[in-house]
């Protein structure tokens, strides 16, 4: 295989890496915060890309055709929807399950997930069908040999990094992470210590859900398509990649979802050039049976959550 | 048994044959009405009767001459089915809808044991249904093996992939575990939608059942009169449903159900007084599976058909829906919640579109103001009656 080829999978699959560890963040904030597994979160991304999608048709309508400030306001309309609609979620449906068996906290997220496909399957105007996601970007190419650079991926990944280093500052430098950080680690506590508990955790959702909102715009720019469906798997990927790195921890979450991605890209490229009857379309079912095994060799994820058993 | 006979004249029995008999005239009518404002009525009718029946305290006394006489229950709740299909033998699709109804709740019962007794969570219900259907559909297209066999094995080759996950299972704990099985059942239906053996997406025809020449997807004659060739599946799937009803009540009631319960409730606990918490998961994954494998190779059999779209992640929700509307741990919440969750939107038109939407609401709002379920589990009782309690 030569060099460009390779540098091409690396890059789809930094990319990849990269939407999944902004979703495993979002999972990993909220069980750090409260212990719970909001499980529509692939759902309140997909719903997030929709709401980019709409704002850019309502924008085209009006007459505002400047890619960059449509990139910017589909951005801020996305971001700032999913935000709200996140911590409503944490308002409404979490916050009064705090005290429920986690089972049922999981069923109530993953049924919420179901309401938020469905309803823009059957609501949004011909949501059943895939749509086309605009191209808000510059395309051009740049040549390195065999390996061809486009600019919009590069300034995807950019922006990928910058919002997950973005996050991690704001959850090791600020007071407000500090004070998510103290949530996290004993609620009680933070309570005793001022710190408004309903506050922060609605916050810590509405960070988490805007982190996917972005997540969801990125993928859409990337694929240039979008459909109802695609909140279902990222969802379940970036839970596979939070619990592969361990839950509640941050660079657990980022390290797993690149792993997931390297599983992937491992599943498309060397399943096919190492037993040549299996075609690559097996790449998903190669990464969660290795998510599996991983689980068996490692229950509590690769970074293991700190824990000990109350009695 | 003879606490039974000392009862028998506190708490009569009338109650619990008339409200067998009401449940058994209302699912007839149900299955036979034909106009959508008629089903209407009826969802919204039985709201309302069962909120004046608990008015007057009738739906206790129904509960107490139940709890008083199980087996009758039992054998009301069967000559019920029996006899609203009776009543339909000719019409093709009420029969089809109380088959489906009967596999789903076989389904269930065994999600009950999962879930309810030994709390091992399992969100890959439908894969394990679909792995029935897949081995029914190769076994008995390419083997000459009896058809009640391949049923038999299509449980046993549930069980077995099923047991390929019990070590993650075992070792992995709450969302960990959750994890694990909704992994699997992605996994599974994307593996059958890429494998060409299998029929890739458009998926695999089944040849109809066939038990000592007789064939089921044959209409039966009688005199003048046609039967319904799905009443041969009927007889079968409440034949399987029953015998997992039996199985699952005696399991609850014996030692080995409440090593179960107390393996969910407290692991440390249950390690502590020497419950081997290993075997009863296993034991609650293994029978659950099967189950589900048993009722997939039915269901595949009558419809004909098996297609990985039928075992989405969705359909695996909806499973476990049914076993949380009824109320989780109790098998007796499971077949009303199976009839509500399949029935209702297959009559009720306009809603079958958004069938999907309103389960997800529905299901939301029973977490949130009824956590436990239309019809919770009750504490154990192990002598009939009231006061055993």
């Amino acid at each position: 295989m030569d060099l460009g080829l390779l540098g091409q999978y690396l890059l789809n699959g930094l990319m990849l890496g990269m939407i999944y560890a902004m979703v495993a963040v979002g999972f990993t904030l909220f069980f750090g915060v409260l212990d719970v597994i909001k499980f529509s979160h692939g759902d309140v991304l997909m719903v997030g890309t929709f709401a980019g999608l709409a704002t850019y048709l309502g924008l085209e309508s009006v007459g505002i055709d400047s890619p960059w400030l449509q990139l910017l306001l589909v951005v801020l309309v996305s971001v700032s929807a999913m935000a709200v609609l996140g911590a409503l979620i944490a308002k409404f449906l979490i916050l009064p399950l705090k005290d429920a068996p986690p089972l049922n906290t999981l069923l109530a997220t993953l049924m919420l997930g179901s309401v938020l496909r469905e309803s823009v399957r059957l609501f949004y105007p011909n949501g059943s069908n895939p749509k086309p996601f605009p191209r808000l970007l510059p395309t051009d190419e740049w040549s390195l040999g065999t390996l061809t650079l486009r600019v919009d991926n590069l300034i995807l990944l950019a922006a990928g990094v910058a919002a997950i280093v973005g996050v991690h500052l704001l959850i090791t430098r600020t007071k407000l992470g500090l004070a998510i950080r103290a949530v996290a680690q004993d609620g009680e506590t933070a309570r005793i210590m001022g710190i408004n508990f309903e506050w922060i955790v609605l916050l810590t959702f509405g960070l988490g859900s805007g982190l996917a909102a972005l997540a969801g715009v990125m993928n859409g720019l990337y694929y240039n398509e979008t459909n109802f469906g695609i909140g279902l798997l990222l969802g379940v990927i970036g839970f596979s990649a939070a619990i592969l790195g361990g839950l509640g921890n941050v660079y657990g979450a980022i390290l797993g979802g690149f792993i997931f991605a390297g599983l992937q890209t491992l599943g498309s490229v060397a399943l096919p050039a190492v037993l040549p009857s299996v075609p690559s379309a097996y790449k998903d079912v190669f990464a969660f049976t290795a998510v599996i095994v991983i689980m068996a060799w490692k229950p509590t994820g690769l970074i293991a959550e700190k824990s000990s058993e109350r009695v | 048994m003879s606490m039974q006979n000392s009862n028998s004249s506190a708490a009569p029995s009338w109650p619990l044959l008339t409200g067998v008999s009401v449940v058994g005239v209302y699912a007839h009518f149900l299955l036979h009405a034909e106009s959508q404002i008629a089903v209407l009525g009826l969802a919204v009718g039985a709201i309302l009767l069962l909120i004046a029946f608990s008015r007057f305290g009738w739906t206790a006394r129904v509960a107490t001459s139940a709890a008083t006489y199980p087996k009758l229950l039992g054998a009301g709740a069967v000559a019920a089915v029996v006899l609203v299909a009776a009543v339909s033998y000719e019409m093709h699709f009420a029969l089809l809808m109380l088959t489906t109804v009967l596999l789903y709740s076989t389904v269930c019962l065994g999600l009950n044991i999962q879930f309810g007794y030994s709390g091992v969570v399992n969100f890959a219900g439908a894969a394990f249904f679909g792995i029935g259907s897949y081995t029914a559909a190769v076994l008995a297209s390419h083997s000459p093996l009896p058809h009640l066999l391949i049923v038999a094995l299509a449980g046993l080759v549930a069980a077995l992939l099923g047991s390929l996950l019990i070590l993650p299972v075992l070792r992995t704990r709450g969302h960990y575990a959750a994890l694990i099985t909704i992994a699997f059942g992605i996994l599974f239906k994307t593996f059958l939608e890429v494998n060409d053996a299998l029929g890739g997406p458009q998926g695999l025809k089944i040849p109809g059942m066939e038990i000592l020449g007789w064939k089921f997807n044959d209409n039966i004659a009688i005199g003048d009169h046609e039967l319904s060739f799905y009443l041969n599946y009927l007889v079968l799937s409440l034949a399987l449903c029953a015998v997992t009803f039996v199985l699952v009540r005696r399991l609850e009631r014996s030692w080995m159900g409440l090593s179960m319960d107390v393996v969910r409730l407290d692991e440390t606990a249950a390690a502590t007084f020497g419950v081997d918490i290993a075997r009863w998961k296993i034991t609650a994954f293994t029978l659950g599976n099967g189950l589900a494998g048993m009722a997939g190779a039915i269901y595949g059999m009558m419809t004909g058909f098996v297609a990985p779209n039928n075992f989405t992640f969705g359909d695996s929700l909806i499973l476990v829906s049914i076993v949380i509307l009824g109320g989780i741990g109790n098998p007796w919440g499971i077949l009303p919640a199976a009839a509500i969750v399949l029935i209702l939107p297959e009559k009720l038109q306009f809603i079958q579109e958004y069938r999907f939407l309103l389960y997800a609401l529905l299901v939301i709002l029973i977490l949130l103001f009824r956590p436990d379920g239309l019809l919770p589990r009750k504490i154990r009782n192990y002598f009939p009656g009231d006061a055993g309690r």
